[in-house]
């Protein structure tokens, strides 16, 4: 069974909400699910960017009234 | 009321004398108790290891007697936590004793997590010990020129170390005559060199100009010492004359194993600082899961937000104001410039052009901080 696992990192500038998702993939199972919130507009393009580098997912990215949603799969 | 605080760092002190100033009166009276755990005697001024790696401070500098720097009214053992009994307001100790609280503040900081990057304990440079800023002196005196490596490994304390050990070390070899045979190659997990925007934006221009070369979106993976390669979870690779670490970090063994937080971290409220789900447990300092920076002032505004708060509710039984999510951090540019950055959650940081003036204020403050630490500043 994979879980979605929330990371809240709305107000965060640092170390940054694609910091916190790198550091809780490594050590999460392939297949896990995370969702990171971020107010941080930033995230929306930077998480993308290193998951296609890193080769995961990106399940989903949407901005819901000032806060991304960007759902992201680890997939190695 | 009795009020236990786990942890003589930064933190735990600010926080404890700031609370024996505004309940000194309870204190006397015998209606406030105010107890501090922590594992050493000795107060430790982390950020002087930086200086100590380039030879420009010395360890003894970074060293008082906690006892010197608490305020009368605090009782100090050196008794660790080795148990939290939650639900029961207890905690047990090495000593074998057990403490009641009506109010815990877990203030026990991080430390380095070397383990789970195979090869780098053994390979790396670090100087975020005592015995790892000695070494990596002699090793950057005994350089002889070739590749140097900066990686960098998240969550980590102090967020400006990796350029400022750059910086540093450029001036360095600058001053050993051999900036010419050295190349400086810096590596860091997101797709700037540092996790501020802003910061990022500033020292980019100031690595270009002074030939520092980088690569982004660069997680440490393995290190293979015989070959002096450094792997990255991308898939990258990169060869070292000589590499140097900042490692991941965890926080204290005892907060991960008593279940208190996954990794060490506590999960608090960003803006009230207590233990989710636990109104009389709070945590400041390093150990908390905010996703802001792991840094001494951190904890030093953490504290003070959390001194008024607590007293607040000793004398009007409720807290008086948020943490703000303020964070102050110089940043040394090289052995004589220095620039910083003030942030807080909703504010992002915008640090200026260094200077002079910044070097020597971040110098003072080495020295200052001990009236930090007792809260006269
Ligand atoms: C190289 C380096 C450079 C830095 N530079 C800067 C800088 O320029 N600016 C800045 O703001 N910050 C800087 N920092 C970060 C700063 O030192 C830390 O963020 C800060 O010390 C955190 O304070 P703390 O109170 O959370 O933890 P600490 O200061 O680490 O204190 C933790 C305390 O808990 C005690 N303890 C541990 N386990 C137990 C237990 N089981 N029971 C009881 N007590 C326990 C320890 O003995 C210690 O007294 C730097 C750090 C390093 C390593």
């Amino acid at each position: 069974m994979t879980e979605k696992t929330l990371i809240d990192a709305r107000g965060s500038f640092c170390p940054g909400p694609l910091m916190e998702l790198i550091a809780q993939l490594k050590s999460a199972e392939v297949g896990d699910e995370f969702e990171v919130l971020s107010s941080d507009k930033g995230s929306a393009n930077d998480i993308p960017e290193w998951v296609e580098k890193a080769g995961h997912e990106l399940v989903e990215s949407r901005e819901d009234k000032g806060v991304w949603h960007i759902t992201v799969k680890k997939k190695r | 009321m009795r009020i236990l605080i786990i942890g003589g760092g930064m933190g735990g002190t600010i926080l404890a004398n700031n609370l024996a100033r505004r309940l000194s009166s309870e204190i006397k009276a015998g209606k406030v108790n105010l107890t501090m755990l922590s594992a050493s005697e000795k107060h430790f001024y982390q950020p002087g290891l930086l200086y100590l790696a380039v030879g420009q401070m010395m360890p003894d500098e970074l060293y008082r007697e906690q006892v010197s720097l608490l305020e009368p009214g605090i009782a100090f053992h050196v008794d660790p936590v080795t148990e939290f009994h939650l639900d029961e307001n207890q905690v047990k100790t090495q000593s074998d004793r057990t403490y009641d609280y009506d109010v815990l503040v877990i203030a026990t900081g991080s430390r380095v997590n070397m383990e789970e990057i195979p090869g780098l304990a053994e390979n790396a440079e670090m100087f975020y010990t005592e015995e790892g800023a000695l070494k990596m002196l002699k090793s950057l005196r005994e350089f002889e020129g070739g590749r140097v490596v900066v990686c960098v490994g998240v969550p980590h304390k102090c967020p400006m170390a990796p350029l400022e050990i750059t910086f540093m070390m450029h001036d360095f070899f600058k001053e050993r005559g051999i900036l010419d045979k050295v190349e400086l190659y810096y590596t860091y997990p997101i797709g700037r060199i540092h996790s501020l925007e802003n910061v990022a934006k500033w020292a980019t221009p100031e690595f270009d100009q002074l030939g520092i070369k980088y690569e982004t979106f660069f997680n440490m993976k393995e290190v293979d010492g015989d070959n002096k390669i450094l792997r990255s979870e991308e898939g990258a690779e990169v060869n070292y004359d000589l590499l140097v670490t900042i490692p991941a970090h965890k926080g204290m063994e005892v907060v991960e194993s008593q279940g208190l937080g996954k990794d060490g971290w506590v999960p608090i409220d960003r803006l009230r600082l207590n233990m989710e789900g636990r109104d009389n447990v709070f945590a400041i300092g390093d150990t908390t899961n905010l996703p802001i920076s792991k840094a001494g002032s951190t904890a030093h505004f953490e504290a003070e937000a959390l001194g008024e708060n607590i007293a607040s509710m000793v004398k009007i039984g409720q807290p008086v104001r948020d943490y703000d999510g303020k964070v102050f951090c110089f940043i040394e540019a090289g052995k004589d410039r220095a620039t910083y950055a003030s942030f807080d959650y909703l504010n992002p940081p915008d640090p200026k052009p260094p200077t002079r003036a910044v070097h020597w204020f971040k110098v003072a403050y080495n020295q200052l901080y001990w009236a930090s630490a007792r809260g006269l500043l």
